[in-house]
């Protein structure tokens, strides 16, 4: 079943055309990867879902819905969080208090802030401190428990190990594992070999287009493809 | 409770902040004189000043300058029904109502149309609606008295003739030789009234809806992609802190018992309110307190400390003339620079801070 369609998106940053062409489907369920290069698109795909940057022309459907030209604040109502490339998580404020902020009514679900304790288990040592003090994997952390602290249907999550140690990208996996049993993930990544061990389904963006998409299985049996579209070598 | 983390800096603070509620509490028996219970009531109704201007520029980053505004619109609605319908509570009802109407519709006007904009312009469109309020308060002499403000009389329990208690021969009952009159009412009132506004903004600031601020004043994008309307929430703050300042200009019309330009709209008014939050530091309701402490105690007493000084000092060459009680706003001035160097956040904030690193 589809959760996410985007059709013929068109994103211009100012005088620049960022997403050419940009058309895409995600099931509901697992984790969907967007794969490229550098500068290819990934990043603006998600922040048009979001409404940071607002396509014109092209749709993007939610559950059925047309929001396209929806509000940041009424999307992420809508059952959809984003945890962006530099963590967006509020420095100022306490672990908790980023934690209640992303609550529907200001109170923890305990089930879930278990769930969170258990695969964060860092959140709940540092629970009192300022998010500032954290460091980048626990700020990481905070940020997905952000996303995953009220029930989802979606979750867009951009780069999330960037600049972060094995062990935590290793946590980072397993938690996603996780999450993407319930909840459907758009994974933007450029660790190649962490977004093949998540993905289910997965696509290539190159110049703001869609350059491939499929199966995450059949991506990673076709090497050629690979080199041509990712210039890597795995 | 609010945006001071628990450390030992942040229990000096508010240790300092409950010495002057006790110092203000009983003021009227601790300085026994006119002019110290003047300072007193001026110091409790800017303290709900410069606290509720905080939650616009400490909490939630939007700098205004029509908060004298919305003070005058309290003063004024007070001011004019007591001198229309004689000094009765339905006068000050009505003219508290009032004052906070025309608030609540200006402050919804401005901020709906104004708050999507970039800072620097809505801090502009706030100066003008307020230069435009400042004109009108000139120009609409015959119900704002012009110039010249209005002179009124407050509820007759205020009136310094009023004895509350009296003893058995019929005279006022004096405690540790305090009369129990009317002006001591009007003192309790300005200061449970102001207490109770402030103990509301603490509230304020320590709920669900006070982290909401404060992650907007952080990063607005960020709040709304977790789905909070900024607008909704900047407009909300925006009209709160409108309402406090109108009640505030209420009460201090009460007291004063004349409002004009000068006590109410004026842009020193609004200078000092900013100077007070800088001091006393942004995002702390504690620091509003301090601010507002220091600055009124400096506007009122440092002429007499510098006299005193000019006068101690009157056998030295130079001093006297540099220490002359008629320069004492440029010893504001320096007193005000040190301040901002020696407690970059402010004096609550920096306390608090330097307290997290012990």
């Amino acid at each position: 079943m589809t959760l996410l369609s985007l059709t013929n998106m068109q994103t211009n940053i100012g005088e620049y055309a960022v997403l050419h062409d940009i058309s895409l489907t995600v099931p509901e369920g697992g984790v969907f990867v967007l794969l490229g290069r550098n500068g290819a698109g990934k990043t603006t795909t998600l922040r048009s879902i979001m409404g940071m940057w607002r396509p014109s022309p092209g749709s993007v459907m939610f559950r059925g819905q047309d929001i396209t030209a929806l509000h940041t604040a009424d999307i992420a109502r809508l059952g959809i969080a984003f945890v962006p490339e530099n963590m967006g998580i509020f420095g100022g404020l306490t672990v908790e208090e980023n934690l209640v902020l992303a609550t529907a009514k200001g109170k923890f679900d305990r089930d879930r802030l278990n769930r969170i304790y258990r695969l964060f288990p860092a959140l709940e040592k540092f629970w009192t401190k300022q998010a500032w003090s954290l460091s980048g994997g626990q700020k990481q952390m905070l940020s997905v428990a952000r996303a995953i602290i009220e029930p989802r249907d979606l979750i867009l999550i951009d780069e999330p190990t960037k600049g972060l140690a094995p062990a935590i990208v290793d946590a980072m996996a397993e938690a996603f594992r996780e999450i993407s049993d319930t909840t459907t993930i758009l994974l933007v990544e450029q660790n190649f070999e962490f977004a093949k061990s998540l993905g289910r389904d997965m696509a290539v963006i190159d110049d703001g287009r869609i350059a491939h998409a499929g199966s995450m299985a059949d991506f990673v049996a076709d090497r050629a493809l690979q080199d041509r579209l990712l210039s890597l070598s795995v | 409770m609010n945006a001071i983390p628990s450390t030992q800096g942040s229990v000096i603070v508010k240790a300092a902040v409950l010495v002057i509620a006790a110092l203000l509490l009983f003021a009227p028996f601790l300085f026994q004189d006119v002019r110290s219970l003047e300072v007193a009531a001026r110091i409790c109704v800017f303290i709900v000043l410069v606290a509720s201007y905080d939650l616009l520029i400490g909490y939630t980053g939007i700098v205004s300058f029509a908060h004298t505004m919305f003070f005058g619109f309290g003063a004024y609605g007070a001011a004019i029904a007591l001198k229309q319908m004689g000094p009765g509570w339905d006068a000050v009802a009505l003219g508290a109502v009032a004052g906070m109407a025309v608030s609540l519709v200006v402050a919804v006007a401005v901020g709906l149309l104004s708050l999507r904009v970039k800072a620097i312009f809505f801090a502009m469109i706030t100066l003008a609606t307020a230069s435009v309020a400042l004109v009108l308060a000139s120009q609409l002499s015959q119900f704002t008295g012009g110039e010249d403000g209005i002179t009124y009389r407050s509820p007759d329990i205020f009136k310094t003739a009023t004895k509350l208690f009296v003893d058995e021969e019929g005279k006022v009952v004096r405690i540790f030789g305090v009369r129990l009159n009317g002006k001591l009412a009007a003192y309790y009132f300005v200061f449970f009234t102001s207490l109770a506004m402030f103990l509301f903004m603490l509230r304020l600031v320590g709920s669900p809806i006070g982290t909401v601020l404060k992650a907007i004043r952080e990063n607005e994008a960020r709040a709304e992609a977790i789905g909070y309307r900024v607008v909704a929430y900047r407009t909300f703050v925006f009209v709160i802190a409108a309402l406090l300042a109108s009640l505030a200009g209420t009460v201090y019309a009460i007291w004063l018992k004349y409002t004009g330009p000068d006590t109410t709209l004026s842009f020193a008014i609004m200078i000092d309110i900013l100077l007070m939050v800088v001091i006393g530091g942004m995002g702390t309701m504690w620091g509003a307190v301090i601010g507002a402490v220091l600055m009124v105690m400096a506007q009122y007493y440092l002429r007499d400390l510098m006299g005193t000084a000019a006068e101690a000092t009157a056998n030295i060459p130079l001093l006297p003339e540099v220490l002359n009680p008629d320069r004492w706003l440029f010893w504001l001035g320096i007193i005000f620079i040190l301040l901002v160097y020696f407690f970059p956040k402010g004096i609550a904030g920096t306390i608090a801070q330097k307290g997290a690193r012990a």
